[in-house]
C-alpha cells in the first residue's frame, strides 16, 4: 500500500468512525452494525418463537395431554406464528439486505442511515412488547392472522388482540423504512459500471422484496389500525350490526398476507443464486430469466390472496380466477429451479455447508410447492382447510423455502461479517440434523391433516388415532431443536476461534468479497468500477477505481438508475442519538394507544421535539462554502 | 492520489442534486407511494362497505360539502406559492425561498383551521356506524398528512432563516414542495369520495 493510500485509509477511518460509549451505541448509523443487530435480534426472536413451537410439540406428543391448558396454548401458537412472520422472517431478510446490499453494490453506507437506525429500534421495541405481553399472560390468542369477529371487541375482551394489532404497526413501520432505504440504495448508489443487467441476483431479490413491502404492507397497517380503532374507540369497520363486514378483514389481511409469503421467500431465492454461483464457480444459468422470474413472482404474488379464503363462500368465478393465479405462480418458481439445476449440472459443485443448505432448500421447497398446487384446487382445499395439511404445507414453503437458504446464507456470509470461517464439520452435522428433523416433524402432518386433525387444537382424544403420527412429529422437533443448538454453537465457537477467512474464502464473484473481512467502516478504500456482471471475476489486472470522493466528510457517489453513470455526490449524515429518541417516543405512543386514544395528543409534542432534533443540523455537520451546485442552477444563478 | 493508470474522477460532480437525480427525491417518492397505497386501500374499504348496505349513508344525513369545497379551493390556490418556492429553491435563490416558505407556512396552516369545521360538517361520528368510521378515517388520514407537512414547512422555513443553509437545504425545500403537491392532489379524490360518494351512489 502506498503512503497516499495509508493516509486515505486513516482519514476514512476517522470520518466513518463508529461512535463509542453508551450514547454512541444508541447513535450508530452504520449499516453493518445495524444489519448485524437486525440479524442477532431476529435470531433471538426466532429462538424464542422456536421454543414456543417446541412447547406445542410437547403438548401434542400424546393425546389428552395436560402440559398446557387451552388458554395458554392459544397464546403460544399465536405468538409463535406472529413472531416468526413479523419479528423473524421479514426483519431477518431485511437485516441481510441492510448488511449486504451496500457492500454488494460498492457504496459506503445504506441510503437514509438515520432512518435505518430508527427502524431497528422500533422493531426491537415491538418485539420486546409482544414477548412482554406473553410473559404477563396478555399474549395475543387469536391466531397470527387475528380474524374478526374473534379478535373484535365482542369476543376478545381485554388487551390481548390489541397487542397483536400494535405489534403489526411496530414491525411495519420498521419494514417500510428499510424497504424505502433499500430501493434508494440500489437505484442510486451503485458503483459505476453496475448497470441494471449487472446487479447481483441477491440484490435484485432485495429490490423485488422492497417493492413488495411498499405495496403490500400498507394494507395490513390500515387493516390492523381499523381493528385497533374498533376495539379502542368504537368504530364499526368489522361490525356487521352497524354496516361493517367481517370478511373485509380477511380481504385486507390476505392482500398483505399472501405477498408477505413472497416477501420472505424472494430474498431466499437471491441467497440460493449467490450460493450456487459461488460453489459452482460459474456464471448462473439464465440470469435474465432469473431476474424476470423474480419480478414476475413479485407481481403475481399480489393476485393470489383469495386462495386463503376459499372456504368463505365467495362467488364461483372469483374462486376459479384465484385457482388459476395460484397455479401460475409456480411457473416463475419452476423457471428458477430449472436454472439452478442447469447451473449445478454445468459446473463442478463443491458440496460445502452453504451449498448443502441450498440443495436442501430445493428438495423441501419442491415438496412444499407440490402441496401448494393441490391446495389451489378449491374442492381439495375445502376438504383440508384449517387442518394440519395446511400447517405442513406452509412450513415446507416457509421453513424449507426461506429458513434453509437463510442458514445457508449465514454459513456463506459469516466469514465476511466476522472475518472467520464457520466449522464445516459441525455445519454438515447441523444440516443433516435440521434436514432430517424437519422432514420427520412436518411430513407426518400431511397425513394428520388428511385424517382430519384441525390446526390450533390444544389436544385430542386418543380415539382419534392421531397419537402415533403426532409422536413422530414431536420426535422430529427434538432433532430440529438439536440442529438449531448446533448452529448456535457453531456461530459462537467460530466467531471466537474460527479459522481466519481472508477476503474471499469461497472464490465468489460479487463485490462484498473484494474488501477485507470484516469490511472496514468505510467498506471500500476506493469505490470500484464494475466491468462485468460478476464484478470480481470480470475484474481486469488494471481495474479502474473512482477518485475525487471526499474522505474528510461522509461523501458518497450517486449514480443513475439504469447504467450507474456517476451523476452527483451526497453527504450522508453523522451519528446522532435522535433516531433512537424518536423510536422511544414512537414506541411509547404505540404501546400507549393500546390503552387510550389520548396517547396520540400526549405523544405529539415529544415526537415533534425528537424529529426536529433529528433534522436540525449541528454546526459541525455543515459544509457551506465547500459545495458544488448542480449545473442547472449554476446556469440560472 | 492513486498509482493506477485508469481512474474515474468525480471531483467535479455537484454535491447535491434536485429531482430524481438526488437521493432525497427517492425517499420522498417512496413514502408518497406508501401513503397513496393507504389512501387507495381506504377508498376500497369505503366502496366495499357501500356495497353491504342499501342506503348510503345508512340512516344519516349527507355530509355538507361547504368547508370541504373551501379547502379544495385553498389547497389548489396553494399550488402557486408552492411552485414559486420550489422554483426559487432550484435557482438557489435564498431571499425568494425565504419569502415563499413564509407564505407556505401560512398557507399550510389555513387548511388545518378549515379542516376543524369539516369534521362537524360530516354529520356523523366515527362510532355512528361503519360509514361514519370510514369517512372519519379518510378525513383524518388526510389531516395527518396536512399537519405533518405543515410542521415540516415550519421547521424547514425556520432553518432557511438561519445561517445553517447548505445546498442540500434547497433540495429539501424542493422535495417539501413536491410532498405538498401530493397532499393537494390527494385531497381531490378524498374530497370527492367523502362529499359526493353519498350523492352519486
Amino acid at each position: 500500500m502506498t503512503t497516499d493510500e495509508t493516509q486515505l485509509r486513516q482519514e476514512l477511518e476517522r470520518t466513518w468512525a463508529v461512535p463509542r460509549g453508551i450514547i454512541g451505541w444508541f447513535s450508530i448509523v452504520d449499516h453493518r452494525t445495524i444489519g448485524r443487530r437486525y440479524l442477532v435480534t431476529a435470531f433471538v426472536f426466532f429462538g424464542i418463537a422456536g421454543l414456543l413451537a417446541a412447547a406445542m410439540r410437547v403438548q401434542l406428543a400424546w393425546p389428552d395431554s395436560r402440559f398446557m391448558g387451552p388458554d395458554r396454548y392459544n397464546q403460544v401458537f399465536t405468538v409463535h406464528g406472529t413472531a416468526m412472520m413479523f419479528l423473524f422472517a421479514v426483519p431477518v431478510m431485511e437485516g441481510m439486505g441492510v448488511y449486504l446490499v451496500p457492500l454488494m453494490i460498492g457504496t459506503r453506507n445504506i441510503a437514509f442511515p438515520r432512518l435505518n437506525t430508527f427502524s431497528y429500534f422500533v422493531y426491537l421495541f415491538g418485539g420486546i412488547t409482544l414477548f412482554a405481553a406473553l410473559a404477563t399472560n396478555t399474549g395475543p390468542d387469536v391466531g397470527w392472522f387475528s380474524y374478526v369477529p374473534l379478535a373484535g371487541p365482542d369476543y376478545s375482551p381485554g388487551k390481548r388482540a390489541d397487542f397483536w394489532a400494535q405489534l403489526i404497526t411496530f414491525t411495519e413501520v420498521a419494514a417500510l423504512a428499510v424497504a424505502v432505504e433499500l430501493v434508494a440504495t440500489i437505484f442510486k448508489t451503485r458503483a459505476p459500471g453496475m448497470s441494471l443487467n449487472r446487479i447481483p441476483l441477491f440484490v435484485w431479490s432485495m429490490l423485488v422484496m422492497s417493492f413488495m413491502i411498499i405495496f403490500a404492507m400498507p394494507a395490513v397497517v390500515t387493516s390492523s389500525s381499523f381493528l385497533l380503532l374498533d376495539r379502542l374507540v368504537g368504530t364499526h369497520f368489522y361490525n356487521p350490526a352497524e354496516g361493517g363486514d367481517t370478511l373485509l378483514w380477511q380481504h385486507l389481511f390476505w392482500f398483505f398476507g399472501h405477498p408477505e409469503v413472497y416477501i420472505i421467500f424472494v430474498p431466499a431465492l437471491g441467497m440460493v443464486s449467490a450460493i450456487i454461483t459461488a460453489f459452482t464457480s460459474r456464471p448462473i444459468f439464465g440470469y435474465t430469466a432469473m431476474v424476470l422470474a423474480l419480478v414476475a413472482t413479485g407481481f403475481i404474488g399480489f393476485g393470489l390472496w383469495v386462495h386463503h379464503m376459499f372456504a368463505t363462500g365467495l362467488p364461483q368465478l372469483g374462486l376459479t380466477y384465484f385457482t388459476a393465479a395460484s397455479m401460475i405462480i409456480s411457473i416463475p418458481s419452476g423457471v428458477q429451479i430449472f436454472c439452478w439445476i442447469a447451473s449445478l449440472w454445468r459446473g463442478r459443485p463443491r458440496f460445502e455447508t452453504p451449498l448443502l443448505f441450498a440443495l436442501g432448500f430445493i428438495a423441501i421447497f419442491v415438496l412444499g410447492g407440490l402441496s401448494g398446487v393441490t391446495l389451489a384446487s378449491v374442492p381439495f382445499d375445502l376438504q383440508v382447510h384449517d387442518t394440519y395439511y395446511v400447517v405442513a404445507h406452509f412450513h415446507y414453503v416457509l421453513l424449507g423455502g426461506a429458513v434453509f437458504p437463510l442458514i445457508g446464507g449465514i454459513y456463506f456470509w459469516f466469514p465476511k461479517i466476522t472475518g472467520r470461517m464457520m466449522d464445516d464439520r459441525i455445519g454438515r452435522w447441523s444440516f443433516w440434523t435440521l434436514f432430517i428433523g424437519f422432514n420427520v416433524t412436518f411430513f407426518p402432518m400431511h397425513f394428520l391433516g388428511l385424517m382430519g386433525m384441525p390446526r390450533r387444537v390444544y389436544t385430542y382424544p386418543a380415539t382419534m388415532g392421531w397419537g402415533m403420527l403426532n409422536l413422530i412429529s414431536s420426535i422430529g422437533a427434538i432433532a430440529l431443536v438439536a440442529g438449531g443448538v448446533l448452529l448456535v454453537y457453531n456461530v459462537v465457537r467460530s466467531a471466537a476461534w474460527g479459522v481466519e477467512a481472508g477476503d474471499n474464502p469461497w472464490g465468489a464473484d460479487s463485490l462484498e468479497w473484494g474488501t477485507s473481512s470484516p469490511p472496514p467502516v468505510y467498506n471500500f478504500l476506493h469505490i470500484p468500477v464494475v466491468e462485468g456482471r460478476h464484478a470480481l471475476w470480470a475484474r481486469s489486472e488494471d481495474a479502474p477505481i473512482v477518485t475525487g470522493i471526499r474522505s474528510d466528510t461522509r461523501e458518497v457517489l450517486i449514480t443513475d438508475v439504469m447504467d450507474a453513470e456517476p451523476s452527483n455526490k451526497a453527504d450522508y449524515p453523522n451519528p446522532t442519538i435522535w433516531p433512537f429518541v424518536t423510536a422511544v417516543v414512537t414506541s411509547a405512543f404505540f404501546v400507549g394507544s393500546i390503552f387510550t386514544p389520548w396517547a396520540l395528543p400526549v405523544s405529539l409534542p415529544p415526537l415533534t421535539v425528537a424529529l426536529v432534533g433529528w433534522f436540525w443540523p449541528k454546526r459541525s455537520d455543515l459544509h457551506t462554502g465547500e459545495e458544488r451546485p448542480p449545473a442547472l442552477s449554476e446556469a440560472r444563478a | 492520489m492513486s498509482s493506477r493508470s485508469r481512474t474515474v474522477d468525480v471531483s467535479e460532480l455537484p454535491t447535491f442534486a434536485f429531482g430524481h437525480q438526488g437521493l432525497i427525491w427517492w425517499g420522498t417518492v417512496g413514502y408518497m407511494v406508501i401513503e397513496a397505497s393507504m389512501f387507495l386501500i381506504s377508498f376500497v374499504v369505503y366502496f366495499y362497505l357501500r356495497l353491504k348496505v342499501d342506503q348510503w349513508p345508512p340512516s344519516l344525513p349527507d355530509p355538507d360539502p361547504t368547508f370541504g369545497t373551501i379547502n379544495l379551493v385553498v389547497l389548489l390556490g396553494s399550488l402557486a406559492p408552492n411552485y414559486l418556492a420550489k422554483a426559487a429553491a432550484e435557482r438557489l435563490d435564498l431571499p425568494k425561498v425565504r419569502m415563499w416558505m413564509a407564505v407556505m407556512v401560512v398557507v399550510g396552516l389555513l387548511p388545518l383551521a378549515i379542516r376543524f369545521f369539516e369534521y362537524f360538517a360530516l354529520g356523523c361520528r366515527w362510532d355512528s356506524n361503519a360509514y361514519g368510521s370510514i369517512v372519519w378515517v379518510l378525513l383524518s388520514l388526510h389531516t395527518m398528512h396536512l399537519a405533518t407537512d405543515a410542521a415540516d414547512t415550519v421547521v424547514l422555513g425556520a432553518l432557511m432563516f438561519t445561517d445553517k443553509v447548505e445546498g442540500k437545504r434547497f433540495v429539501d425545500v424542493s422535495e417539501n414542495a413536491l410532498y405538498w403537491n401530493f397532499i393537494v392532489f390527494s385531497w381531490i379524490p378524498v374530497y370527492l369520495v367523502i362529499y359526493f360518494g353519498p350523492r352519486w351512489m
